[in-house]
């Protein structure tokens, strides 16, 4: 397996192709751009098509169409771009469609900027379209997650029959860092007995999203809920990073989570025993992380890119037990790792010691 | 054996085919369907040429034609 | 003594949800024969709009992925691009397609996809009970345009079939009705050819057909049909705009 150094959108790429992502409808979107250019020219000769759609809207619906046959299929695009798709997203939730859906954040609202931002965070894990419909939301911090996650997203999108979103940044996407190119590991997947590929040999199907009578309505609801629960119970995600003793925690994902590594074995040199927990699926919030620190942390701080999104998550996480802060940049501002600690001093009223050595652990 | 045959759960009385018919065999009945229309009936099956025009100007597929 | 009119395979027999005199059904049921004619049903896939067609998944024989507004092109765009070997449909009434699904009617046909797209025009937004469309015409009352719709405020109605047929990629377009029996079996022919086309992998394939709406026009199903040849028809260039040589052969 090779290693190369690449740029985290195009590690995005790759991954689909090693998949076996067979079709990408996309549009471009800085920073999410290199991703359509990389598949427009790796993609085809590896046997899958990439069609630019005239918009991010079509782009969705080609992938809705796509889904529905049964093959591998993927969009990027960044915020702007993903608030058009929401129709689409909401539509792939309740047809149960697997679709690899990939959204750089960056700095909104309105056509905003293109730095790095975690302002999408709702709109992907509450759902910024129409309905009770929940995505999975995998959160990659590094390049080498970029790659993985994407890959794992095609297995969650078929295991689930849902729409699963890669929540990157502008600075992931444009970070260049080594990444291992993984092969695919072939899973076993539920049976595609629902896709439309012509009616030879079977009874005819369909693929639709409408209840005629609101008896069906609320049947499928429950249905989709019970396959939400499902995926909650089974598929949150999340890394530890020195809480085993910690009496602080900070919460952080993506770039954030990365940041607070660094902020933790700083506080750990001073005395302060800090530590973090990085949710990976964003949806499902990783809940069972936090449940065993309810009755043991003295506070919390969640570092964001965004006005404080992800906090309310952490706040019902812990019942609301301890105060939870939020240290937050925004607009493509990112936090220094010293910024972040002395606000937590601040915040808590921490004595600090002199330095002392500990032990790195692999960040 | 008759040469047009109305399905009459089918039929919406729209009226279309009492409309086309050269010969004037079809007519709104008297009788309702289970959703409430009145079905077309045959008044003279012996009228009728099998020229399918009914048939080929029926919305919902509810007549049949033999010749 | 043998039956010589009798349902389509193409249909399953579901009866139809349109309202009486609604030619919805006639356009169906041709679609229905074509499919069975040429022994594709089972190699195709239709997407369906949001209208009162929203439901027609349970009325044709063959797969059927229903759409969001207006994305019915999309949708199958994408479906095509998965399974080129299947032949790839669309039916969308002309508020789908011509107000919200502008962009994907311009970009398919510019593209070349290699599908089917059978347009119902009826001039109004059907089953949201007649508001004004992009193809109401000048001075037609509808809901929205309660004096009449005024092209000096709103401009004037769309010719989608022209519009079309000035993209090359789309290699055939055709502009039909379905208002006398004559006319249904042009109709048919057409949308015949329309699925010849995307047999032979040629390119887009573009069949408007005009339709009535006694519901909405406050017409009765035989008044509909008069008003569609009075009002309607003179307003469009009627026939095939655009046959590709190899389609003339068959």
């Amino acid at each position: 397996m090779k290693k190369i150094l690449i740029k985290g959108n195009e590690a995005i790429a790759e991954a689909a192709i090693q998949a076996g992502c067979k079709l990408f409808f996309g549009y471009p979107i800085t920073p999410s751009t290199e991703i359509v250019e990389y598949l427009s020219k790796h993609l085809p000769k590896a046997g899958g098509t990439v069609l630019q759609g005239e918009d991010e809207v079509a782009s969705i619906y080609m992938c809705y169409g796509a889904a529905a046959t049964g093959t591998r299929v993927m969009t990027a695009t960044s915020s702007p771009g993903f608030s058009l798709k929401q129709e689409g997203m909401s539509y792939l939730a309740a047809a149960e469609l697997p679709v690899v859906v990939v959204n750089v954040n960056r700095a909104g609202p309105g056509l905003g900027g293109l730095g790095p931002a975690q302002s999408d965070y709702f709109q992907c894990t509450k759902g910024g379209g129409h309905g009770d419909y929940r995505a999975i939301v995998l959160a990659p911090s590094k390049s080498q997650e970029l790659y993985d996650f994407t890959m794992e997203a095609f297995d969650l999108a078929d295991k689930y029959r849902n729409p699963v979103l890669i929540l990157a940044d502008g600075f992931l996407g444009q970070m260049m860092e080594p990444v291992e190119i993984k092969e695919r590991v072939v899973k076993e997947l539920p049976p595609q007995d629902w896709i439309l590929d012509g009616c030879k040999g079977r009874e005819k199907r369909k693929i639709a999203s409408y209840s005629l009578t609101n008896e069906v309505g609320e049947a499928n609801c429950l249905r989709w809920q019970a396959k939400y629960d499902k995926i909650t119970e089974q598929e949150q995600r999340w890394e530890e990073f020195y809480t085993e003793d910690a009496e602080y925690l900070l919460v952080g994902y993506g770039t954030c989570g990365r940041i607070g590594k660094s902020v933790v074995l700083n506080a750990r040199k001073q005395g302060i025993k800090l530590g973090l927990i990085r949710p990976i699926t964003l949806w499902p919030f990783p809940v069972k992380a936090f449940v065993p620190y309810r009755d043991t942390i003295k506070g919390i701080v969640t570092v964001e890119l965004n006005a404080g999104q992800m906090i309310e998550d952490v706040k019902l996480a812990v019942e609301c037990k301890m105060p939870v802060h939020l240290y937050s940049r925004q607009g493509g501002m990112m936090p220094g790792e010293n910024e972040i600690l002395e606000f937590a001093v601040k915040a808590f009223d921490l004595s600090v010691a002199e330095e002392v050595n500990v032990d790195g652990k692999n960040i | 054996m008759p040469k047009v045959v109305v399905l009459g759960e089918y039929c919406k009385s729209c009226g279309l085919c009492v409309n086309i018919c050269p010969k004037g065999v079809l007519a709104v009945g008297d009788k309702a369907n289970k959703k409430g229309y009145y079905p077309v009936v045959v008044t003279d099956d012996a009228k009728c040429i099998s020229c399918a025009m009914c048939a080929t100007v029926c919305p919902d597929l509810a007549l049949e034609i033999w010749k | 003594m043998e039956k010589i009119f009798k349902r389509t395979t193409g249909l399953t027999g579901v009866p139809f949800h349109y309202c009486p005199g609604c030619t919805h059904g006639i356009i169906h049921r041709i679609i229905g024969e074509v499919m069975e004619e040429l022994n594709i049903i089972e190699d195709t896939i239709g997407v369906a709009p949001v209208g009162c067609a929203g439901f027609c998944l349970d009325m044709f024989s063959c797969d059927f992925v229903g759409a969001a507004h207006g994305r019915a092109q999309a949708v199958a765009t994408g479906v095509k691009r998965a399974k080129p070997d299947k032949i790839v449909f669309t039916y969308q009434g002309d508020g789908d397609i011509a107000a919200i699904g502008m962009a994907h009617a311009i970009h398919v046909a510019a593209r070349g996809e290699k599908i089917t797209t059978i347009m119902v025009n009826n001039a109004v937004f059907g089953m949201t009970g007649g508001q004004m469309a992009p193809t109401t015409l000048s001075g037609q009352k509808t809901t929205t345009s309660p004096y009449g719709r005024d092209c000096t405020f709103n401009g004037q109605p769309i010719d989608l079939p022209q519009t079309i047929a000035t993209l090359p990629g789309a290699v055939y377009v055709a502009s039909v009705s379905v208002d006398t029996p004559k006319n249904i079996f042009a109709a048919k022919k057409a949308i015949k050819r329309a699925f010849q086309v995307q047999q032979l992998g040629l390119g887009f394939a573009f069949v408007s057909v005009l339709s009535t709406c006694p519901t909405n026009w406050g017409l009765s199903p035989v008044d509909s049909l008069k008003w569609l040849q009075e009002k309607m028809m003179p307003a469009y260039q009627m026939g095939e705009l655009k046959v590709p040589e190899e389609v003339k052969a068959l």
